[in-house]
C-alpha cells in the first residue's frame, strides 16, 4: 500500500528549476531513501510534501486522497512529520517544550508535570532516553536528533521525513539512531531518509529514489544496487573516495604549536598543553569523537580563540595572540566547521562571500572604491572553477544547497593561495561527488607543498587523506600515528585506550 | 533621612516607575515575539494626547484611557502591517513614527486646544484619582508607597503577574518565545508566526496606550508638547534592563522611577547643583545601566528585528 504519492512536483526558485516533474512515492512499513549529489533537490521536495515551501504545480496524494498541503499543520494533521536537515529547535526551551510547541491539545494552560511524564513515556515505547526537562542548547546535536523525532512522534506522525539524520552523528549515535528507525518500521511507520550515506542506503534501507538536477533518475530496489550503480546514478560518472595520496618529502615546519591550552564556551579547559607540527608538502589530521577539543584546537589556531598558555609559531612568526587578519596575510587559509556561522555571510551574494577576506587587495579596489568589474570577473572564474551551481553569483549565500555554499567557502580560501591551510569538518554533509572533489582540492593543496592541518570526526576522511594521524582525547593528542595503523588501533585511541606504544610516525609529544 | 521623606521618595519612584513599567511590559511581549519597536516614544505621545483630548472632551478619564488605547493600536498597526506584512526594516518604519508623531500631536494640540478658547475654562484635564486600598494603604512606609495609587499603577503591578504566567506557563507563551527566537521553527510545527506577531505587537500597541494616557491624565491632568521625553526609549532600555522578563521589566522600572524620583527630590530640597544637570540623573542612569548589563551576553531574542519570511 502506497501511503504517499508525489505526481509531477515542480517548484522554480527563480529560474533554477529546483524540482522538475518529480514524482515518488512511499510504502507502508518501508524505509525509503532519498539519494541525490547536493543541490538535486532532496530538501525542497521535502519541505513541499511537508507544507514549508508551495509547490508550482503537481499533487500531493496521502493515505490515497489527493490533498492541498498548504502549511505544516496541514502535514500534521495528515500523518505527515518531518525532521529537518538544519534542526527547528528553539535552544532556549527545554525538551518537553520544544516537543509540545504548537500543538493544540495541551490547551492554554502548560501542565508541565503531565506533559513531561508523556515525553517519559514515549521515550521508553521507542527505547529513547532524552532528558524531558533538559534545555535544547545544553544537549549534545545527537539527543537534539532525538528531540526531533520524538516531536514529530508526538504528533503522531506514522510517516517520517528523515532530512540527513545522521549528518552530524557519531558512529555510535548512527546505529543507535537505525536501530530506533528499524523499530518503527515493525510498527507501521513508513520513513524517507535522505542522507550521502552509501552505506546507510545498502544496510538499511528497502528502496532508493535517485535525484539529479531536479529531476528523479531512478527509484531501485535496494537489493538489486550496490555502491557503485548507486554513486554513477547520482553523479553520472565513477567516483573514487579511495586513498590516493603519492608519498612526498614534508619540508619545513611551517606551523607549530607548543603546551598550547584553549578553553571552550564553559571556560574549561578543551585542548591542555597540546604540542603539535605541520610541515610543508604534509596533511596533519586530528582525527577525534566529536567534543575532544578539536574544534576549540581549530579555533584557537586561526585565531577566533584566545590561546591561554603555550605559543604557536606561524611560517616563522609568533602569532600565539595574532588576530585572524595577521594570519590570513601570513598566508593561513580556513575552512571553519560551520558554514552558516563562520564560514559565509548568508545575505551576502555569492560574489561578494568569495572575494570577502580579500576586499583589500589592491585588484579588487582602486583607491577608494570596490573594483566591481574585477570582482565580478574572478567570482565567475572561481564559480567555474569549483563547479559552484547554479552558476549565478548574484544569489545569496542563503539560497544554495549545503554543499554549493562549502564549495564557495573552498574556492575563497584556495583562491587566496594560501601557505597553511586549516580544514575543520570540511566535507560535512557533502555528496561523495563533492566529497571527492574537496579531497582532490586538498590533496592538490599538499602537492603545491603547501601544509594542511585536517580535523575531521569522519575516520575514513582520516585516513585517505593524512600523512600522519593525531588522535585527540579529551584535549590531549594521545597519538601519533601513521595512516597504515590498523582501523581497530586508532578506534581504541579514539577512545582514550592507549595499550600499544604507537608505531612509526613522529614521538608522541603530548604530556600523557 | 526622615521617614516621611523616605516614604514619600519611595511612592514618588513607584509612581514614576508606572509608564515605563506598562510600556515595557508591552514591549517585554513584542519583543519576545521577535519586533523591535523603537516607535513607541512617538505612540506613547500620541497615546497621551488622545487620553487627554477623550478625557477633555468627553469629559472623563476613562473615555481619555480608551481614546488613547484606540489610537495607539490604530499607529501600531500601521506599524505592524509595514513590518510583519510587508517586511519593511523594523527600526526605520519605528524612526518615522516618532518624527509623525511628534509632529502630528504638537499639530493636533495646537488645532483643537490653542487658540479655540476651548482653555477658557483651564485647561485640567479629568485625571484618575487615588484610590488608597482600605487596610493595606494604613501599614506604616509599605502602605503610602505601594497602596495609595491610581487604578493603573495597580493595573500595572498585575500585569508583571499575568505576563509572567502567561510567558512561563501557557502555550501561547511558547508560541511567542517560538516566534522570538526560531521563526522557522515555529512555522514548521504549524504555528502562524505572522499572526503570533500581530497579536503581540497589537497587545503591546495597548500597553504603550495606556502607558501614554498615565501621563497626561493620571501623572497630570493636561498635555504638554514633547512631554513623553524619552520615557519611551527608556523603556526600550528597562527590557533590556530586565532581561526581556515581566518582573526584570518591574525591577528596572522602578529603578528609573527611583532615578527620576531623586532627580524630583534633589530639585525640591534645593541641592547646590544646576537644575539641568539633576533633570540628567535618570538619563545617565539608563545609559550606564544598559552599558553595565548588557556587558555580558545580552540574551535577546535571536530574531529580534527580523522580518520572518518563507518560500
Ligand atoms: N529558499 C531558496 N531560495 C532560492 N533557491 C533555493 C532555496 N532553497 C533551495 N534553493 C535551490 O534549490 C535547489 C535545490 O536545493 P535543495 O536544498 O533542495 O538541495 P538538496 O538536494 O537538499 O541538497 P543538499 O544535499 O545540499 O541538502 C538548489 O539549487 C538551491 O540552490
Ligand atoms: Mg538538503
Amino acid at each position: 500500500m502506497k501511503v504517499i504519492e508525489l505526481n509531477n512536483i515542480c517548484k522554480a526558485f527563480g529560474d533554477n528549476k529546483a524540482n522538475h516533474n518529480v514524482c515518488f512515492n512511499l510504502k507502508k512499513g518501508e524505509i525509503h531513501a532519498l539519494l541525490g549529489e547536493n543541490g538535486a533537490g532532496k530538501s525542497t521536495l521535502m519541505n513541499i510534501l511537508y507544507g514549508l515551501y508551495s509547490c508550482d504545480s503537481g499533487d500531493i496524494v496521502i493515505n490515497g486522497d489527493t490533498v492541498e498541503v498548504e502549511n505544516p499543520s496541514k502535514a500534521i494533521e495528515h500523518g505527515v512529520g518531518m525532521v529537518h536537515q538544519h534542526f527547528m529547535l528553539v535552544p532556549q526551551l527545554s525538551v518537553t517544550q520544544n516537543i509540545f510547541l504548537g500543538m493544540k491539545e495541551t490547551g492554554l494552560f502548560l501542565k508541565m508535570d503531565e506533559l513531561k511524564k508523556k515525553v517519559a513515556e514515549l521515550n521508553e515505547s521507542f527505547g529513547f532516553n532524552v532528558d524531558p526537562s533538559a534545555v535544547i542548547w545544553q544537549l549534545p546535536v545527537g539527543v537534539q536528533q532525538k528531540v526531533e523525532i520524538l516531536k514529530a512522534l508526538m504528533r503522531d506522525a506514522k510517516i517520517l521525513i528523515l532530512d540527513e539524520p545522521t549528518a552530524v552523528l557519531t558512529p555510535h549515535e548512527v546505529k543507535e539512531l537505525f536501530g530506533s528507525i528499524k523499530k518503527l518500521t515493525k510498527s507501521g511507520y513508513s520513513i524517507i531518509l535522505i542522507t550521502h550515506k552509501m552505506e546507510e542506503v545498502l544496510d538499511y534501507c528497502d528502496r532508493v529514489t535517485i535525484m539529479r538536477e531536479g529531476q528523479v533518475v531512478d527509484t531501485l530496489l535496494v537489493s538489486e544496487a550496490d555502491h557503485d550503480i548507486l554513486a554513477k546514478a547520482m553523479v553520472g560518472r565513477d567516483v573514487c573516495l579511495d586513498r590516493i595520496i603519492e608519498p612526498q618529502e614534508s619540508g619545513e615546519v611551517l606551523l607549530k604549536l607548543e603546551g598550547v591550552t584553549v578553553l571552550n564556551d564553559k571556560k574549561l579547559p578543551a585542548v591542555k598543553n597540546l604540542s603539535l607540527e605541520v610541515a610543508r608538502g604534509e596533511i596533519l589530521g586530528i582525527a577525534g569523537v566529536d567534543g575532544n577539543g578539536q574544534l576549540e584546537l581549530g579555533e584557537a589556531i586561526v585565531g577566533l580563540r584566545k590561546i591561554e598558555e603555550g605559543t604557536m609559531n606561524l611560517i616563522g612568526q609568533n602569532t600565539t595572540h595574532a588576530k585572524p587578519r595577521t594570519m590570513m596575510d601570513l598566508g593561513m587559509a580556513h575552512i571553519p566547521d560551520d558554514r552558516h556561522k563562520k564560514g559565509l555571510v548568508l545575505d551576502f551574494s555569492i560574489k561578494e562571500n568569495l572575494i570577502l577576506g580579500s576586499q583589500r587587495d589592491e585588484i579588487y579596489h582602486n583607491g577608494l572604491l570596490m573594483n566591481y568589474a574585477k570582482v565580478k570577473e574572478e567570482a565567475e572564474r572561481m564559480v567555474e572553477e569549483f563547479d559552484v551551481r547554479p552558476r549565478n553569483i548574484e544569489l545569496t549565500g542563503a539560497m544554495l544547497s549545503g554543499g554549493n555554499q562549502q564549495k564557495v567557502i573552498l574556492a575563497r580560501e584556495v583562491s587566496r593561495n594560501p601557505e597553511v591551510l586549516i580544514a575543520l569538518q570540511p566535507t560535512r554533509g557533502l555528496d561523495i561527488g563533492a566529497i571527492e572533489f574537496v579531497r582532490g582540492k586538498i590533496i592538490e593543496e599538499r602537492k603545491n607543498n603547501k601544509a594542511v592541518l585536517l580535523v575531521s570526526t569522519d575516520l575514513d576522511e582520516i585516513l585517505t587523506l593524512s600523512d600522519r594521524i593525531a588522535i585527540m582525547y579529551k584535549g590531549e593528542i594521545i597519538g601519533i600515528v601513521p595512516p597504515e595503523t590498523p582501523v581497530e588501533e586508532i578506534g581504541l585511541l579514539m577512545g582514550g585506550i592507549k595499550n600499544k606504544k604507537p608505531k612509526g610516525g613522529e614521538p608522541d609529544e603530548s604530556q600523557v | 533621612m526622615e521617614v516621611l521623606q523616605l516614604t514619600n521618595f519611595l511612592a514618588a519612584a513607584v509612581r514614576m516607575a508606572a509608564p515605563l513599567l506598562l510600556a515595557s511590559l508591552g514591549l517585554v511581549i513584542s519583543e519576545r515575539a521577535g519586533i523591535i519597536n523603537i516607535g513607541v516614544e512617538g505612540i506613547m505621545l500620541m497615546a497621551a494626547f488622545a487620553g487627554y483630548a477623550g478625557s477633555k472632551l468627553a469629559g472623563g478619564y476613562w473615555y481619555g484611557l480608551m481614546v488613547a488605547i484606540l489610537v495607539s493600536i490604530a499607529i501600531i498597526s500601521v506599524f505592524a502591517i509595514t513590518t510583519i506584512k510587508y517586511k519593511s526594516q523594523q527600526v526605520i518604519v519605528g524612526a518615522a513614527l516618532n518624527m509623525f508623531c511628534a509632529g502630528l500631536s504638537s499639530f493636533l494640540y495646537r488645532l483643537i486646544f490653542y487658540n479655540t478658547g476651548r482653555f477658557d475654562e483651564g485647561i485640567a484635564a479629568a485625571s484618575f484619582p487615588r484610590i488608597s486600598i482600605p487596610v493595606l494603604s494604613k501599614i506604616p512606609i509599605l502602605g503610602p508607597v505601594l497602596f495609595n495609587h491610581n487604578v493603573l499603577v495597580y493595573f500595572s503591578f498585575v500585569m508583571v503577574a499575568v505576563l509572567w504566567i502567561v510567558i512561563n506557563k501557557t502555550s501561547l507563551g511558547l508560541k511567542i518565545i517560538a516566534a522570538g527566537e526560531h521563526p522557522k521553527a515555529a512555522d514548521s510545527l504549524g504555528i502562524n508566526v505572522l499572526h503570533v506577531r500581530y497579536l503581540a505587537t497589537i497587545f503591546s500597541g495597548i500597553m504603550i496606550g495606556i502607558a501614554g494616557a498615565y501621563l497626561s491624565i493620571a501623572q497630570a491632568s493636561s498635555f504638554g508638547e514633547g512631554m513623553t521625553a524619552g520615557r519611551g526609549f527608556i523603556a526600550m532600555a528597562v527590557v533590556i534592563l530586565g532581561k526581556w522578563s515581566p518582573i526584570g521589566a518591574l525591577l528596572g522600572a522602578l529603578f528609573f522611577g527611583a532615578a527620576t524620583a531623586l532627580q524630583l527630590l534633589f530639585q525640591i530640597t534645593g541641592v547646590e547643583v544646576p537644575r539641568n544637570i539633576i533633570m540628567m540623573i535618570p538619563y545617565i542612569a539608563t545609559v550606564v545601566a544598559v552599558l553595565i548589563v548588557s556587558r555580558n551576553k545580552v540574551g535577546a531574542p535571536s530574531a529580534l528585528g527580523v522580518p520572518y519570511e518563507k518560500s
